[in-house]
């Protein structure tokens, strides 16, 4: 691409197979391209070399608490992680978190966007109000879940776990996870769903009555299939999120009792445990985690990638 | 097949306004009606009522004799189309169609040989695997007509089908719907704002003005006796010609000249009570070029000399425009009929007389013509009320 700008205007080379572009276009081509670049560049700058570098970083053995010791492992860190088990349970914790959270969202989420798409009275306030769990900071709201979930003091305990501490137990600290996640982001999905929603003309729906549809077939039938792409953008932009979670685990358990995911890990060896090596090792696992959920997504379910035109193939 | 029959149906939404007024029509079975009006009159609103998907705040709606207020949509057994279409995008043209019959459950043999049925029918065979963004207008239109027909309800309820259309192709389905309709026989209640439409389609017209009914009948009869102002002039194409008159003794004093009614019109008008002052109507195709008549018949009605202002030759025949010193008639009906013909935006055609003339004339653009028309198809309206004062139905 950058070879196009600088290469001079004069001469057309038919040679190439491709048919030789006019003078206009070039020029329109090389305008293009230069008004592109510095959005291209600043983005390179931002996202490309802090990826690149920490793939650097995770081929080389490099603790901080032994800074002499750096070296060149090739793989020998991703080896290590993929064949720990704190890995694993942290990828499968994590797994489940993301689908059960994200499920839970897509239902509530719907029955949200429904009501806000229907309602006629104070539709500004309503939507005003089901916004704020997702304009709280996460850190706020995961403490306050914390505390209400804190024997004795906190409301939700003494009304709902009696003597026990719900969050010094693995599955009921999940579930308290997953709680304050989809407390937290059902509005976000709920408004991605009711910008789907619009997308429904209405006529359609008035014909699917017309048809015989009852009001279950109208939605499974043709709201649902005319906005999927919708639901899909959601869908993926959610669980990309629900996979990197931290703040809410790292107040609410600070991934004890097997509740760590694996940005937890990362963090723990990272910034924690100090290991460049490990840590940058188990981001680009993330990273190629959440690259391959998105690529299913968009490969598999046909998902419109954000930014693309006509709605994807469908 | 069914007969529908509106009692009274009243629209009024919860703001107060009213869309539709106690209208009252009653719909034979297998007969084609047109709803039609400028906008905002209402139509659409009734029709949404026969269908369901608005309910009814009074009056009562009676679909075979039983009354349906309180039916679902779904129960109806009426099927609609729209003037978007609303064909459901997810789905090939076949599945379309069927959708109506899988939702009511019948087996496959029968929903594929309806849908092939139905699709040999509008000519659509070769495209029922394909998706609606990958057909034509006209093909989506006859697609949601197919998806209309497969299910042999007991009513159309036709929205504005072919609003969406360019004029040619308009033209050309006007007639297979026509078509279809008499080959099916299915009961069918039509919108449109389209007075083309309405003239050419139905077995009966209603003519609709702010939600109440204006008149019933068949094109010919609105075209011909018109009940008011306002189906005077929304009716026909170039519409009727309006001017103010004075009645006085029999004549007529207007900006054409005074002129002597016939008897027909003068006991019609005096049975109707007239005032002196009237709007005056009379169609283009009732005037003529007064130098193709022959002496006789030329005494047998008045004449006027104008000067023509434009003049259009449509080969068959001669359009005349000519403009009178007078200001033309205006009413709260005509100022209507002009707002939504957007003729009320064109500066000058306030006070023109539109004129049909045979092709053979010799009028020029620029030079006064002797224009004669027939006193007898003079048609005065009450300037008060609209209300047609030769009215013979």
């Amino acid at each position: 691409m950058s070879h196009a700008v600088t290469e001079a205007p004069a001469k057309p080379v038919p040679a190439k197979g491709k048919p030789a572009l006019s003078e206009g276009k070039r020029a329109e081509r090389r305008l293009g391209l230069l008004l592109c670049a510095p959005a291209a560049i600043v983005m390179l700058a931002v996202t490309g070399y802090p990826i690149a570098y920490s793939i650097w970083l995770s081929l080389q053995r490099y603790d901080l608490r032994f800074p002499d010791e750096r070296q060149f492992v090739g793989f020998e860190n991703y080896v290590a992680v993929l064949s720990n088990s704190y890995w694993w349970t942290a990828f499968g914790t994590t797994m489940f978190i993301t689908v059960v959270s994200v499920a839970i969202e897509l239902v509530l989420g719907m029955a949200l966007a429904l009501i806000m798409h229907r309602t006629l009275v104070g539709r500004g306030l309503v939507r005003t109000v089901t916004l704020i769990p997702y304009g709280i900071v996460t850190v706020v709201a995961a403490f306050s879940w914390f505390y209400a979930w804190t024997p004795e003091t906190g409301y939700l305990a003494n009304a709902l776990a009696g003597e026990s501490a719900p969050l010094t137990e693995q599955w009921p600290s999940l579930w308290i996870i997953i709680l304050a996640e989809v407390w937290k982001t059902t509005p976000f999905m709920a408004l991605l769903l009711m910008a789907g929603l619009a997308l429904v003309p209405d006529d359609l729906l008035k014909a699917a009555s017309m048809d015989g549809a009852n009001a279950w077939q109208r939605f499974t039938k043709v709201m649902v299939p005319v906005m999927k792409p919708a639901i899909l953008v959601a869908l993926l932009f959610r669980t990309l999120d629900a996979f990197r979670v931290f703040d809410n685990i790292f107040v609410l358990t600070n991934g004890a009792n097997d509740t760590a995911s694996v940005s937890m890990q990362t963090y723990n060896n990272l910034i924690k445990g100090l290991n460049l090596g490990i840590g940058s090792a188990m981001a680009v696992l993330i990273f190629i985690t959440v690259a391959l959920i998105a690529f299913i997504f968009i490969k598999v379910f046909g998902t419109a990638a954000p930014g693309s035109d006509q709605g994807g193939k469908r | 097949m069914a007969e529908i029959v509106l009692d009274k149906v009243t629209k009024r939404y919860p703001d107060g306004a009213l869309a539709v007024s106690e209208m009252d029509i009653e719909i034979a079975d297998g007969e084609f009606v047109i709803l039609v009006g400028p906008s905002g009159c209402g139509k659409s609103t009734a029709l949404n009522m026969i269908a369901g998907l608005e309910d009814i705040s009074s009056g009562e709606l009676r679909i075979d004799g039983a009354r349906a207020n309180e039916k679902a949509p779904k129960d109806r057994d009426i099927a609609m189309v729209f003037q978007s279409y609303a064909l459901y995008p997810h789905m090939s043209v076949r599945e379309n169609m069927a959708f109506p019959l899988r939702l009511a459950k019948v087996d496959d043999a029968t929903v594929r040989s309806k849908v092939e049925e139905a699709a040999e029918i509008l000519d659509l065979t070769q495209h029922l695997d394909r998706r609606p963004s990958n057909l034509s207008g006209g093909q989506r239109q006859r697609v949601a007509m197919g998806r209309a027909i497969v299910r042999s309800p007991k009513a159309f309820l036709m929205d504005e089908p072919l609003s969406n259309l360019d004029a040619k192709l308009r033209g050309q389905m006007r007639t297979s719907v026509s078509k279809l309709q008499r080959q099916l026989g299915t009961t069918t209640v039509y919108v449109t704002h389209d007075q083309t439409e309405a003239m050419t389609l139905g077995d009966r017209v209603v003519v609709l003005r702010g939600g109440i009914v204006q008149q019933i009948g068949s094109p010919q009869f609105l075209y011909d006796h018109p009940a008011n102002l306002f189906v005077a002039g929304f009716i026909g194409s170039p519409s009727m010609n309006f001017v103010p008159a004075t009645l006085e003794d029999g004549s007529l004093k207007s900006p054409l000249g005074t002129i002597t009614l016939t008897d027909r019109v003068r006991r019609l008008a005096e049975a109707a009570n007239a005032p002196r002052e009237v709007v005056a109507g009379l169609r283009p195709e009732h005037f003529e070029d007064a130098a193709l008549m022959e002496e006789s018949h030329r005494q047998s009605g008045s004449t006027f000399t104008a000067t023509v202002d434009v003049l259009e030759s449509m080969g068959a025949e001669k359009y005349a425009y000519f403009t009178v010193e007078e200001e033309l008639a205006t009413t709260a009906e005509l100022e209507e009929l002009a707002a939504d013909a957007g003729s009320a935006d064109v500066p000058g055609t306030g006070s023109t007389i539109v004129t049909r003339l045979s092709a053979s004339s010799e009028a020029r653009e620029g030079r006064p013509l002797d224009v004669w028309f027939d006193p007898d198809r003079i048609q005065l309206f009450d300037p008060s009320n609209g209300a047609n004062l030769t009215y013979s139905g």
